[in-house]
């Protein structure tokens, strides 16, 4: 049974946590995220849940305190944003590489310099190296369900999992969101797995060990091929997840796509803005697609080059840039994604929204028209345009 | 009180077989400090010397749990496995009584680790943080840190022909640890055994936050002879430059008081890295007027807090 309720996206992260009810959380507030930490907070000292909660003198040792807690046979959850999340940065990749099993809330903000509270995407790109599974959601029900969704992953695969929200345009934005019972989740959820154990101190074992040239290479090529066999694994999860939990997520979401001549890509809450532009333009005759990646690693090439490969013209938008001269994250995926694919629609870069600059329906509609030009021209190049920004 | 008999019948909980180098006073601190925390014990080790020396895949030296994360984060990580053992205590899924220790060295400790280590020790965990202290990042390349000794010659505090080694005092990390209000926290050295090992007795007997900083003598850091880490370990209480003394329950103790004061020049000038100050009197002078202030402020504690 479900119930209907309205909250933000940070309400609705804060929620799934409770009703999931991990043996620790350790974490440290950011804006946008601080809320989720403070509510959670809320419910551990009115017993509302048996987590152990560990407030941190900053990300660093909140990420510390999970490694420990998840080494310790514990069910592991935190919460950040931006700076939080570079602050974590080298603790991210222990994660991953000691197979823990955790999850991050994370709300999608930019970077300093210069300082900026709102939503871009350069903080989560920024991990995207660490071995973490990384998903992103449109909005608060995405949030909620893929908070609940991504614990059964990390445990079942191993892989640390951090599930976004855009900051404030989501984490803030009340919104009508679909709960479970307590019961429900919990079951879903089940018993906590854990690859090992360093509580258990009958049989004790040595973890993080130092691993030179005789053995490294092994270590990190099989987690590679872990992550490339956790395609299959997170598609069969989400299907489950449709089944158990009565949902219909797909791992990319595609929207009139089936006779598009044009597409725009995008993650997270923009993905709402573009398909509602399209839902006018093809009012209008005009076959127009969104393709929404709900997972941005491990990144589904041949998937998204399958349902891409028959446009004229593909307008990726991206809310981070690598500062490179070649675009952003998403663009720099899709284009290695097509090397060597028998069809090659022309690909544009559109980097947008940077710092929380909004992005509207007729600056979408403005892309789609650049993208058609770009795609009619016999040019390659400029690829990469940054848009809205002030003359 | 414990013997050595007592320790040795506890089993090799850090074995031999480590890549330690000969002499390496680190690792007869953990030794002893398993020998009496016992085998219910998980360990946590910040990355330097003696993790690198221990865990060397696929081996280990270590029959206790022990976890290893980054290099200044011991303490928060330490923090995490205990609050998983206190997770499963509130579910009522173990009632099992486990130890929990966190180690590093000066630099993990002093320098990079100390937000880590004040943050745990703030929030209370049931934890026992122990320091050895060589005096530098040692294993680095010996490189200076906070706890590096003035006028030592390190690697980035080299005695040069205009500055003649690290020209700052050491950091008093013992006494920031008092300032957490502890209600157990210690200095100890090798030279006295039987008083280290009591101290992490007494720690790991308390319900909360606890602290032991161990002085570490490292022959190739400190440039002596692997034969006389032991007999440094003396000399450094026994010129007041290493105070072995508690603070518990709000109360100073000095536990060894050297009848006979030895000169500093007998600690200093048996280690390479001071062997420039011979020539820098002035220098030696303003580091032994440091060491007595230390002391003499220790007696005052000690006498101020009965
Ligand atoms: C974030 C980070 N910075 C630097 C290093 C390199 N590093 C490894 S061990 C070490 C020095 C350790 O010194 P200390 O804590 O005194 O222990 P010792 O080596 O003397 O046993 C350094 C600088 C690191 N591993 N991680």
């Amino acid at each position: 049974m479900s119930n209907i309720v309205a909250k933000t996206g940070n309400e609705a992260m804060a929620e799934a946590m409770r009703q999931i009810n991990p043996d620790v959380v350790a974490a440290y507030p950011i804006t946008p995220a601080t809320e989720i930490v403070q509510i959670f907070s809320t419910f551990v000292n009115d017993g509302k849940v048996d987590t152990i909660f560990v407030p941190t003198e900053s990300e660093h040792s909140a990420i510390s305190a999970c490694i420990g807690a998840a080494a310790g046979g514990a069910r592991v959850m935190t919460s950040t944003s931006s700076q939080g999340l570079a602050l974590m940065h080298e603790i991210l990749y222990i994660t991953a590489g000691l197979r823990l099993p955790m999850v991050i809330c994370e709300v999608n903000r930019a970077l300093s310099a210069p300082i900026n509270i709102h939503c871009d995407h350069s903080d989560t790109m920024g991990s995207r190296d660490a071995g973490w599974i990384q998903i992103f959601s449109e909005d608060s029900q995405e949030a909620y369900d893929q908070t609940i969704l991504a614990m059964k992953i990390s445990e079942e695969l191993f892989f640390p999992v951090m599930v976004t929200t855009d900051g404030f345009i989501i984490s803030h934005a009340m919104s009508r969101l679909e709960v479970f019972d307590d019961k429900e989740v919990q079951s879903y959820v089940g018993e906590h797995k854990t690859p090992y154990n360093v509580l258990d101190i009958d049989n004790p074992i040595t973890v993080g060990s130092l691993v030179l040239q005789d053995y490294y290479m092994e270590i990190k090529t099989q987690q590679a091929h872990e992550m490339m066999k956790a395609k299959e694994k997170i598609k069969e999860l989400y299907a489950d997840f449709n089944k158990k939990m009565k949902r219909n997520y797909s791992i990319i979401e595609e929207y009139f796509m089936e006779d598009a001549e044009f597409a725009i890509v995008a993650l997270g809450s923009t993905a709402g803005t573009a398909r509602y532009l399209c839902e006018k333009l093809r009012e209008k005759g005009e076959k127009v697609g969104v393709v929404k990646p709900r997972i941005f690693r491990p990144f589904f090439a041949p998937e998204m080059v399958a349902i891409l490969e028959n446009v004229k013209g593909i307008a990726v938008l991206d809310r981070s840039d690598m500062m490179s001269s070649t675009g952003g994250h998403l663009f720099n995926e899709l284009k290695s994604s097509f090397y060597r694919n028998s069809k090659q629609p022309a690909m544009k870069d559109y980097i947008y929204g940077l710092g929380g600059r909004d992005i509207t329906v007729g600056d979408i509609e403005n892309v789609l028209k650049d993208i058609k030009d770009f795609s009619n021209s016999k040019e390659t190049t400029p690829d990469v345009k940054y848009i809205t920004v002030r003359e | 009180m414990t013997t050595i008999k007592d320790l040795a019948n506890k089993g090799n909980l850090f074995t031999q077989g480590h890549r330690a180098c000969a002499g390496c006073g680190g690792t007869v601190i953990l030794r002893l400090l398993m020998a009496a925390a016992g085998k219910d014990t998980v360990v946590v080790g910040a990355t330097g010397c003696m993790e690198v020396v221990s865990t060397i895949y696929p081996y280990t030296a270590w029959n206790v749990p022990f976890l290893h994360n980054a290099f200044e984060n011991s303490a928060a990580t330490a923090s995490g496995v205990e609050s998983a053992y206190r997770a499963l205590l509130k579910r009522k899924k173990t009632d099992k009584k486990i130890n929990f220790i966190a180690f590093g060295g000066d630099g993990g400790t002093y320098d990079i680790g100390i937000q880590s280590l004040s943050g745990a020790m703030e929030r209370g965990h049931n934890l026992l943080y122990v320091c050895y202290d060589n005096g530098a990042y040692m294993n680095t390349g010996i490189q200076r840190s906070s706890a590096t000794p003035m006028g030592s010659s390190t690697t980035t505090s080299p005695a040069g022909s205009v500055v003649k080694g690290k020209m700052q005092n050491r950091k008093d990390l013992t006494e920031i640890m008092v300032a957490h209000n502890l209600k157990y926290a210690a200095q100890a050295s090798l030279s006295n055994w039987s008083d280290f090992v009591s101290k992490v007795e007494k720690a790991l007997a308390v319900d909360g936050p606890t602290f032991i900083n161990v002085l570490s003598p490292c022959p190739l850091g400190w440039g002596y002879d692997t034969s006389l880490s032991i007999e440094l370990s003396r000399l450094a209480v026994e010129t007041h430059f290493w105070p072995v003394y508690e603070y518990e329950d709000g109360k100073y103790k000095i536990n060894i008081k050297p009848k006979q004061v030895k000169p500093l020049e007998d600690f200093l000038f048996k280690q390479a890295r001071f062997k420039h100050l011979k020539n820098e009197p002035e220098l030696v002078e303003e580091i032994k007027k440091s060491v007595e202030e230390k002391w003499n402020c220790l007696l005052q504690k000690e006498s101020s807090c009965k």
